[in-house]
């Protein structure tokens, strides 16, 4: 099947080839930062984690959201989902890709990753992290091109592949659980100190993914005859409709806490972010900027003649999908170490060389991503009319 | 026997990975052997032991900048610390790396400030370093164990093994640690270098170790020497005979954000006293 | 036999086999000489003065195969377990465990020593990066 990746349009091959070279811009930069440290980011003492973390946890929870369309489909039989599931597996591929390659772009010793294998360390929730990512990567990797090479073949896939399926859907759970653990149980963290991280990123997750897949099965059904249906992209619509309510829900939890206690510790980050803290306000207009795309989507994907025209829901799930990369992938992460633990407000701001390794990895994950779509497509377009019970 | 291609390439595919990882088994073997043991290895007869180190700070024996800057410095040139400056000449707050400095009390003790507090006792002077935790964070989230406890209590740094990832720096509730974000070697003056002991690579988090190298050779801390006398006393706590133990029996002394349970083993003297 | 794609595969061929010689191409008029290893630093000197023979912490044989290994273990027991003595099973005499103070100590002139089969055998060991190579007078 991977033939079908390497043939493909004049405009594919085009795509592929931007691909390409902000792949080789970014390998550009990462060699720099190879040779002189991760000096050359805007990463400081205070602000030690940032875009690249950032990144990483936003794009963990695009990977859990997969499990959003495997449960209708294979736990409850919702046919609607039988052509769209294989575009979330492919998603969560090139999605943990990304991540793993986030974590190892942001190692100040990345030639030493297998310490973290040789000694393995089971207090620590990065050590597990690692397992469950290179665990779900295998699961879905396994899952999608079983799946899809027996759709190929016009043939029902091996029975073997069930189990591995509903070992997917806890999993799919676990690797966000996990990702929110790295932050919840830091006691100097006041803003990350919150049982509800965990929830909170799962809901995220089950929105940003899912809106993600809307607009990609969007443009697949444009740039190929291959139609993942009408309804199955509005019940994803539903699905990130109800999954968004929860996690503006769980954030205004966030700020009650916050706000009504009125403990210093944990309103100074909603400050920072929000209305700026000791004359430093760098974040204030992205975090307005995610609240207000947020309310907007909400509203959007709640009032079902605007959901329903795939126009209006594809710019709702664009300003969705904004809204979250901004306050997960940025404010989420900086919020978090500022102001730092003596109280000290020192800021920070991704650099151009941080940046464009940034879009280096980004553009791996949608080389990925396309390739693996366009494989599906293919396979998809030459089984058009036959139908599979998996 | 004739087989398809397809098995072939399976049987051939699963050769491989076996080949692999029986050569990757061979060549890491020595990891899985074990290192060595007494009595061939052993600590020296002049170290000095302790069930747990600790500190106590008693900041009213640092009467000028000048005690202050000595402490730090001591630490700082022993260790080859680097030094990272802006273009102008100012602490570069961004690369800096630091083991032990002077803060201001509200920075020292967030939340003890009130607002009728005169400025001058917002910013009284305050030695802070790593607290060496009984429970620390860091230790908990190293996912190399690459920082952990000594048996004498000190909270340790493996720089051969940190992978840099700064999930310690994260998890330290007292910001007591440092990256290094560039060569270390670019900031230090060649001339004090102190060739005793290594400097840092770049990629690698750093922090106080209580001078765990000083200790086994019979020495107090760089920065305890240092310190005019009775600034920071350095004894072992659960030696009822130790002066850190009398003074933390018998005076009023705090210590950093105590209710996150924590344990930090660096005690700040109220008040000051004769001990010295 | 027709060669399908004769063209595509003669030209792969071509730039592998440039490829594969590049090392070689880069070493040409390069003269690797045996190397030739120095042991009569001041400290050698005067241990040999002390104890009538020239002695490192284990045999010869034993150190050019395994000082790594050593090097490894020693740095285990002193960071992560605070021993410093190390009884040599050649000697039984005690050593310091120490890169920087107890082998660079005797081996002070490490680019007429270490260096020497390092520089022969292409091994860059990063150990340098942090622990401070003795100075040695001349060239740096």
């Amino acid at each position: 099947m991977l033939e079908k990746a390497l043939e493909g349009s004049k405009k594919y091959w085009a795509w592929i080839m931007l691909l390409g070279a902000l792949i080789l811009v970014g390998v550009y930069f990462y060699l720099q930062q190879f040779s002189e440290g991760l000096g050359i980011t805007g990463l400081g003492r205070d602000v030690s984690w940032g875009l690249y973390i950032g990144q990483f946890t936003f794009l963990v929870g695009v990977a859990a959201s997969a499990v959003m369309l495997v449960i209708p489909y294979y736990l409850h039989d919702f046919k609607k989902f039988g052509k769209i599931v294989i575009l979330g597996e492919f998603l969560a591929i090139a999605a943990v890709i990304m991540c793993m390659l986030f974590i190892f772009v942001d190692m100040g010793q990345p030639m030493r990753i297998l310490n973290v294998f040789l000694h393995p360390t089971p207090n620590s929730v990065m050590f597990w992290d690692s397992m469950v990512l290179a665990g779900y990567l295998v699961l879905n990797a396994l899952i999608g091109w079983v799946t899809l090479g027996s759709d190929k073949k016009g043939i029902a896939p091996p029975k073997w592949i069930k189990p591995l399926i509903y070992l997917s859907i806890p999993w799919a759970f676990s690797i966000h659980t996990v990702t929110a653990f790295l932050y919840a149980g830091l006691p100097g963290r006041h803003f990350w100190l919150s049982a509800i991280m965990a929830a909170r990123f799962l809901a995220s997750a089950f929105a940003g993914g899912p809106a993600l897949l809307i607009i990609l099965a969007l443009i697949v059904r444009s740039v190929s005859k291959f139609d993942p249906g009408k309804e199955a992209i509005q019940a994803v619509g539903r699905i990130v409709a109800y999954a968004m309510f929860a996690n503006v829900f769980f954030l205004a939890l966030e700020f009650f806490t916050a706000f009504y206690s009125s403990i210093p510790g944990h309103m100074d980050s909603f400050i920072y972010l929000y209305k700026g803290l000791d004359g430093h306000h760098e974040l204030v207009p992205l975090m307005w900027i995610s609240t207000i795309f947020a309310a907007v989507s909400l509203v959007m994907l709640w009032v079902p003649k605007v959901r329903k025209n795939e126009g209006t829901l594809v710019l709702a799930c664009g300003m969705l999908f904004i809204s979250l990369w901004i306050d997960k992938g940025f404010g989420l992460i900086i919020g978090g170490l500022i102001p730092n633990p003596l109280e000290e407000v020192r800021t920070y701001w991704p650099t151009l060389p941080e940046s464009f390794i940034a879009i280096g990895v980004w553009s791996i994950g949608f080389l990925v991503l396309s390739m693996l779509y366009k494989i599906a497509i293919s396979v998809r377009e030459d089984t058009a009319g036959i139908e599979v019970e998996h | 026997m004739s087989i398809d291609r397809r098995q072939f390439l399976k049987i051939a595919g699963i050769s491989s990975i076996l080949g692999l990882g029986a050569s990757v088994a061979s060549a890491t073997h020595t990891i899985w052997e074990k290192g060595l043991e007494p009595p061939q290895v052993g600590p020296n007869t002049e170290s000095l032991t302790a069930k747990k180190w600790a500190m106590v700070v008693d900041m009213s024996k640092f009467k000028t900048e000048e005690d202050i800057k000595k402490t730090v410095t001591a630490c700082h040139l022993t260790h080859n610390v680097p030094d990272f400056r802006n273009p102008d000449g100012s602490v570069d707050t961004r690369h800096e790396i630091k083991w032990i400095w002077k803060t201001g009390y509200e920075r020292a003790f967030p939340g003890q400030e009130n607002k009728f507090m005169a400025e001058h006792l917002k910013d009284m002077p305050f030695m802070v370093l790593c607290n060496h935790c009984e429970n620390p964070p860091c230790v908990r989230v190293c996912p190399t164990k690459a920082t952990y406890k000594l048996k004498d209590g000190i909270t340790m740094q493996d720089m051969h093994r940190c992978i840099g990832c700064r999930f310690c720096m994260a998890a330290c509730p007292y910001g007591a640690r440092s990256f290094n974000y560039f060569d270390p070697r670019k900031a230090l003056k060649p001339e004090q270098v102190n060739s005793e002991y290594p400097t840092r690579s770049k990629g690698v988090v750093e922090k106080c170790t209580f001078c765990t190298e000083r200790l086994q050779f019979g020495k107090m801390p760089a920065c305890v020497e240092a310190a005019p006398k009775g600034g920071l006393i350095f004894g072992d706590i659960e030696d009822a005979h130790s002066q850190v133990r009398k003074i933390v029996e018998t005076k009023l002394t705090i210590r950093r954000k105590p209710d996150l349970g924590t344990g930090p083993s660096v005690y700040y003297l109220i008040g000051g006293s004769d001990h010295a | 036999m027709k060669l399908y794609d004769g063209g595509k595969i003669i030209a792969g061929l071509l730039i592998f086999v440039g490829l594969f010689m590049l090392p070689f191409y880069f070493n040409i008029g390069k003269v690797s000489a045996k190397p030739e290893l120095k042991l009569d630093t001041p400290a050698i000197q005067q241990w040999e003065k002390q104890y009538g023979k020239k002695e490192c912490v284990e045999s010869k044989e034993y150190m050019r195969a395994e000082h790594m290994q050593l090097l490894n273990n020693w740095r285990d027991s002193v960071v992560r377990d605070a021993d410093r003595g190390y009884i040599s099973d050649t000697s039984h005499k005690r050593f310091n465990m120490s890169l920087q103070n107890g082998c660079m100590h005797c081996h002070s002139n490490k680019k007429k020593f270490c260096d020497e089969c390092h520089n022969y055998m292409a091994v860059k060991p990063f150990c340098w990066d942090c622990h401070i190579a003795p100075k040695e007078d001349g060239k740096s």
